[in-house]
């Protein structure tokens, strides 16, 4: 290379940092910064009232698992913390299924669709996802209250006498969650199926496959990907859900955003919320790092 | 025909699953609609069609203010966002991979990957801290927290717009001595502003939506839209949160179908 040349490289370089610096600043300050504070406020000490002291401490990352006695002081297992996370691990993995489970005919059917009407099924999803979520959480709420449709329906056509207590239980904030989060499954899904070739169902179907054998042979390995995009999509933000459990579960059936939030509120133990704070942004990582090493090796072998 | 083709791409009951999966969808947010014209206070019985909630909506002072807070929140937001996101979409675009290249993408994006409740707590105790400091309690905090994850919102469309441009346009002003930066005014802009302006919709819309973040990082009095009505659902709910939500909602589908609209007309082009 020439020196004009890796002069201008490097002037394009230099360009390209320039231009992305506010965007940064920005970030920096009202984002990725922040979470460095995070990081440091797990290690102190809990004020009084709220906020921290300055100490180095490990209690807040002790007190995720762990409680003290109140008599003697032994650690012991803090079983009302472990059921919060079993109830957040299990819901996002049960509305992660879900969502594919119904998401994925959903995907299909909308692919399939003339290329004339296929843009507006494909509207008619990204509406629900661009609509508040608050407004989505209330609407779901009007359906499966107490008093809702779902009870005013089933109670007209004489099938229960007594209106169901959907309302303020896991069932309800597992409904939430799907209704909020399946158009995230379904996109991804859709733009795998949307890229793939129908010839090669038309190739199995001549080659004597049956509709059992063409789903698993040809479909499945070609939706993969959107399959994966789309888990990850939704697990990670049902995993982190607080609205949703908010509205729905009534503040008893807590989820970890909700148990987070308490503990800057009338919990005040700010470092072991900084603590779990931290907790699920490692799990958070850890979910995308291995999404992002699926898709890098998917890539290498196309 | 009393025998339909044997279509390839037809998987047994999969439109019935789909057609359930769109009804699912749009009840909820129809009845949500409906119980807005409702005259009964009660929500569980039908008492006729009136637009009395919406009046009185229109009339509550704190819902008044919180929408305009949400509006100019927003504004901001995707003002801000939207010119930063522009800078480094051109930055990152069109050029060689370069060092750090990686670390710029993985910054704007952040938002996206980071739980909004972390974000949120990391904002309240960082604020926290300014707000003593400094004692300025006013709008920044919520436009500037905004503003940051509104940027990968916006840069995504504007990227994927630069990207998909023809570069020989700008090649040619050059070859015709335009100076970069008239040339940047003249060509590159122009072919640019459909990705800005549905770059900012969006970052206007996402903003407009956030509760987690505002939540946490108001101050006493600075509720805005989704805020005030989270605020409201732990109280007695009123068909009120219901003419709220459906103004929101109609709101926000002109501005989609407007996005949707606008992005079909470039397809074509």
């Amino acid at each position: 290379m020439s020196q004009a040349e890796q002069a201008q490289v490097s002037r394009s370089v230099r360009n390209a940092w320039y231009l992305s610096t506010p965007a940064l600043l920005i970030l920096l300050v009202g984002a990725v910064g922040p979470l460095m504070i995070v990081l440091v406020y797990s290690f102190l000490l809990p004020g009084k009232y709220g906020n921290v002291e300055w100490g180095f401490s490990l209690d807040g990352w002790r007190g995720i698992l762990f409680t003290k006695d109140i008599f003697d002081d032994t650690l012991v297992l803090a079983d009302a913390h472990l059921t919060i996370f079993w109830r957040s691990i299990k819901l996002s993995l049960l509305t992660t299924v879900f969502t594919f489970l119904v998401g994925f005919p959903t995907a299909w059917f909308i692919a399939t669709r003339t290329p004339k009407s296929r843009p507006i099924w494909l509207f008619l999803i990204t509406i629900p996802f661009w609509t508040n979520l608050l407004i989505r959480t209330y609407a779901i709420n009007e359906v499966i209250r107490t008093e809702g449709l779902l009870n005013t329906i089933l109670m007209k056509l004489g099938l229960i006498t007594t209106p169901l207590q959907i309302i303020y239980t896991d069932v309800a904030v597992f409904i939430g969650m799907v209704y909020v989060y399946l158009p995230l499954m379904v996109l991804p899904l859709f733009a795998a199926i949307d890229r793939f070739d129908m010839r090669l169902l038309e190739a199995g179907y001549d080659l004597y496959a049956s509709r059992l054998q063409v789903l698993r042979r040809i479909i499945l390995p070609i939706v993969k990907p959107g399959l994966i995009a789309g888990s990850i999509l939704v697990f990670v933000p049902s995993l982190g859900a607080y609205v949703t459990p908010r509205v729905l579960g009534g503040g008893k059936q807590m989820m970890i955003g909700n148990f987070i939030e308490l503990q800057f509120g009338q919990g005040r133990n700010w470092p072991l919320g900084a603590a779990l704070s931290m907790l699920l942004l490692i799990v958070v990582t850890i979910a995308l790092l291995v999404y992002v090493r699926y898709a890098n090796r998917e890539d290498a072998n196309v | 025909m009393s025998d339909r083709a044997f279509q390839v791409s037809r998987l047994p009951g999969f439109a019935t699953i789909a057609i359930g999966v769109f009804l699912a969808l749009y009840i909820p947010i129809f009845t949500l609609a409906a119980y807005s014209f409702n005259t009964n206070i009660s929500m569980s019985s039908w008492g006729g069609f009136s637009l009395d909630w919406y009046v009185k909506a229109w009339n509550n002072d704190q819902v008044k203010d919180a929408t305009l807070r949400s509006l100019i929140i927003a504004l901001w937001a995707a003002v801000i966002s939207t010119a930063v996101a522009t800078l480094a979409a051109l930055g990152t675009t069109r050029r060689k991979a370069f060092k750090g290249q990686t670390f710029i993408y993985v910054i704007i994006n952040q938002p996206l990957m980071v739980p909004e409740i972390v974000t949120a707590v990391a904002l309240l105790i960082f604020f926290a801290q300014i707000k003593v400091i400094t004692g300025y309690q006013g709008l920044g905090y919520l436009i500037l927290a905004h503003s940051a994850f509104c940027v990968p919102f916006a840069y995504l469309p504007i990227r994927a717009r630069l990207e998909g441009m023809d570069l020989s346009l700008e090649t040619a002003a050059a070859d015709l001595y335009a100076t970069p930066w008239r040339t940047f005014r003249h060509v590159t802009l122009p072919l640019l502003l459909p990705g800005v302006i549905a770059g900012a919709m969006l970052a206007f819309v996402i903003s407009l939506d956030d509760v987690v973040i505002t939540e946490f990082v108001k101050s006493g009095g600075q509720d805005t839209l989704p805020t005030y009505m989270l605020g409201q659902l732990r109280r007695q709910m009123t068909p009120e949160i219901n003419a709220i939500s459906t103004a929101l909602l109609v709101l926000t589908i002109a501005l989609l179908t407007a996005f949707f609209l606008i992005n079909r007309q470039n397809d074509k082009n």
